[in-house]
């Protein structure tokens, strides 16, 4: 019978327990898209700025695998991820990139300032091809094979120690 | 005078990052993300759904509660969907598709959630079996159940 009243105890022991293990650790700020595998939704989106090409899903079939980047010039950690883009760009990897919510003056100073990686950039006004490929987020980095497929997601700016992870996954989508 | 308010509002703010968060909105809003459907009966529709999706970029409000641009974007696709005939399910699993439960406040029973609804009715039957055998027993005690023997 006494140790049906050390049973309340031990719940709230277990419960306060419970609570600070996770006050410990780290909380999901990401929301991965459900649409990796899966062939990217047909879209056309105009060009982000003058003398640039727009980009459509037809940009992304046939040859490399190439990198979708979903970026901003009014994004921050966008800045910091230039460099990285750049390096990619070094080893030959096609980038496309998708300007959301964006105007075409914004994009060319942030390109002149921070260098330009992409061979197009697509504007998407009302995040549209953002809701379709379930990002989330600014910036985002998609693989995508030769056949238009969905094959890698990278949440967030890409570091240097995402190049050679990107590069891998680009390798294995061929 | 407005115009100078900003400039102002820039230069404190630029050097914060704050301004870069404003240049997002600087972009005229996605045509429905402000704007009710004309129609009462699809507005109505649409609010209803869009109480119960997630905003994805403030995580705790619903995007209908949401100032957050993508939120306003969402709210586009909602509306935008309904007037082109689509029902709110369609356009729920629409979204579930793309970024999961997570998504959507109103849970569905699936292969990670069964155990909120099932725990519960658990809770419940085993209640339920506890009081039958108490009040069993005090029967077969011979205690008069419904009295003020107690």
């Amino acid at each position: 019978m006494r140790i049906i009243f050390a049973i309340p105890l031990a719940l709230f022991l277990f419960f306060a327990g419970l609570a600070a293990y996770m006050l410990t650790q780290d909380k999901a700020q990401t929301i991965p898209s459900q649409m990796i595998e899966q062939p990217l939704p047909e879209f056309s989106l105009q060009p982000a700025l003058d003398g640039m090409p727009g980009a459509s899903k037809s940009d992304f079939i046939g040859g490399e695998p190439r990198l979708l980047n979903i970026w901003a010039s009014w994004c921050l950690p966008c800045i910091a991820e230039a460099p990285h883009l750049e390096r990619l760009k070094d080893e030959g990897v096609d980038i496309i990139g998708i300007a959301v919510r964006d105007q075409p003056a914004a994009v060319a100073d942030f390109l002149s300032r921070y260098g330009n990686p992409y061979s197009r950039i697509g504007a998407d006004d009302i995040s549209a091809l953002m809701l379709e490929i379930g990002a989330s987020g600014v910036p985002e980095t998609y693989v995508i094979d030769a056949q238009g497929n969905i094959r890698y997601q990278h949440i967030g700016d890409v570091r240097a120690e995402t190049v050679p992870l990107l590069l891998e996954k680009l390798e294995e989508a061929r | 005078m407005m115009r100078f308010a900003l400039a102002i509002l820039a230069l404190i703010a630029g050097p914060l990052g704050v301004g870069q968060a404003l240049a997002q909105q600087a972009m005229p809003p996605a045509p429905y993300a402000y704007v009710q459907l004309e129609n009462p009966v699809l507005e109505a529709e649409a609010s209803a759904l869009m109480e119960t999706l997630r905003c994805l970029k403030c995580q705790s409000q619903s995007i209908n509660d949401s100032d957050a641009p993508m939120a306003g974007d969402m709210r586009h696709q909602v509306r935008s969907r309904i007037l082109a005939g689509e029902s709110p399910d369609q356009i729920r699993s629409w979204l579930v598709q793309r970024y999961g439960d997570y998504v959507s406040y109103e849970p569905e029973v699936s292969a990670t959630t069964w155990p909120l609804f099932a725990i519960p009715l658990l809770l419940l039957a085993i209640v339920g079996l506890v009081l039958l055998r108490r009040l069993g027993k005090r029967r077969s005690d011979g205690i008069d159940v419904g009295g003020e023997a107690v």
